[in-house]
Order: C-alpha cells, then structure tokens, then sequence
C-alpha cells in the first residue's frame, strides 16, 4: 500500500502576499504528474488556493500535509494564527473578516471556506481562539470521474 | 478564436507571456474577486479584471486560463509583470472598460457559460 502513497508537507509564511499561491501551484503540479483526473485536479486546486490565502491573510504560519492514494486526495492544513471564534458563521457565505486592504485586492468574498466545503467530498474545521485553525479536506478518486469541466464547457 | 488573434482584433498590450499567445481562448469571465475566479472561471477563459497586483497570477496559472487583461487602462504592477513572466503567463491591458472590452469580445463570438 505505501509505495502507492505519496506524501509532502509545505510550509507557508504567514502574511506573505507576495508567495501566496506557490504552495497550490506545486500541489497543482505533483497531481497533474501523477495523472488524476482534471476534475479532480481542478478541485484540490482550489481547496489548495483558499486553504493557502487564508493561513497567507490571517495567520503567522502554517503547515500544509498533502498525501494522494489511489482512492483520495487529502489536504490538510494547520495554522498558528488568531483562530476563529464561530466556525459555523466563518462557513457562511459572504462571511469575511478581511480588511479593507484585501478587499480591495479582491480577496474577503467570504466565498473561501464554503468554496473549500463545496470542493471536498470530506471537509473538517477546527479552531482555537488564540492559537490556530486546522482545516482538513477529502477528494474522493473515483473511477468514474471525467472531465466534469470541460464537458460543461461550452465553446 | 487565439488570444493572438484578440489581440490584434482589440488592440490589446502585451506585458508578458509571448510564448503562450497561440493558445485557444474558449471564453471569457469577468470578475475582480479572486474567490470567485477560482472557482467560477474555466479552464481555457480570458480573465477580464481591474486587479493590477500580482496576485491573479496564481489565479490565472491555477485555473489554466489563457490570459488575464488588465481594463480601463490600467497598469499592471511590475512584480505582477514579473511573476506572468515566469510562469508564462499572458497578462494584456486595454484602455476600454469591463462593459465595453466584453462587449466587443461578445460580438466576435467569444461566451461565458452558455
């Protein structure tokens, strides 16, 4: 089973717009490598951006665990950061603390969290005021999943 | 249609990325949150924005989008230039406005999702 897990861990430098997205473009990268579906790619893709964005907005650090077996992809990110003191608001949509000046750059739609649920087959959050949020998501690789995107697409 | 061709049709800036212009434009999306893009644009979409930061570089290299024009006569920031560079990126700047840029593009047959 093992030599079919591939594993890595990344570190991301809180408050450092200026990498913000390297981490899910590698990850990006490692899953087109290893040949998973569009699909499938697209999806952790964004889990991977959003998850990134929010330890790069708010957090001082965080460390992100990314492993791929032939049946899942999972994403897991930990951060030490201000934590979040109402899980269940911060996943509604719209919902954002960002200031203005990340508003302003487009950032604070209130759309990460929801985007990151509506991409997982799995999603988990956790977070402890003070000390950091951990969030968790499942991609499920199934046999059957096809190019959703570009069937959809309409020239 | 190629992001050449709209290039030239539209009068569009080149700041970086010459060596992905033939690619196909299969559409276009227009929005300036970048949660939004990420996950509303589709793979092979012109990205019409007025973010200039550097920022909607990983946006348009995540979602595999043909380029990113920069409306309303806006300049991209240098470090924005500079990341499209190295990854290949595209990035266009035209005088027009949102509305008008995509009216023309619209006209030349170029759609979002239907």
């Amino acid at each position: 089973m093992d030599e079919h897990t591939y594993r890595e861990r990344f570190t991301i430098e809180g408050r450092n717009l200026q990498a913000a997205g390297e981490v899910s473009s590698k990850i990006r990268d490692l899953l087109k490598d290893i040949g998973l579906p569009h699909d499938i790619v697209r999806r952790a893709a964004i889990v991977s951006y959003e998850a990134e964005m929010n330890c790069v907005m708010y957090a001082d650090r965080g460390v992100f665990r990314f492993v791929v077996t032939p049946h899942v992809v999972v994403l897991a990110l930990e951060d030490e950061g201000p934590g979040i003191p109402d899980v269940d608001v911060a996943m509604q949509e719209g919902y954002s603390t960002a200031p203005d000046e990340y508003r302003e750059m487009g950032f604070g739609a209130g759309m990460g969290l929801p985007n990151m649920k509506k991409n997982s087959d799995e999603f988990s959050i956790t977070s402890v005021v003070g000390h950091g949020t951990k969030v968790e998501s499942i991609i499920r690789i199934s046999a059957e999943e096809d190019d959703r995107d570009d069937t959809q697409r309409d020239h | 249609m190629t992001l050449k061709e709209i290039i030239e049709r539209f009068d569009l800036t080149v700041h970086s990325g010459e060596d992905n212009l033939e690619r196909e434009v299969t559409g276009c999306y227009i929005s300036d949150m970048l949660s939004d893009v990420m996950s509303n644009s589709r793979r092979g979409q012109l990205w019409i924005t007025l973010q200039v930061h550097q920022n909607v570089v990983a946006v348009a290299s995540l979602r595999e989008l043909t380029g990113i024009v920069v409306i309303g006569g806006r300049t991209p920031l240098e470090e924005t230039v500079a990341k499209a560079r190295d990854e290949g990126i595209p990035v266009l700047t035209s005088p027009l406005t949102a509305f008008d840029l995509s009216g023309r593009l619209y006209e030349a047959g170029l759609r979002g999702r239907s």
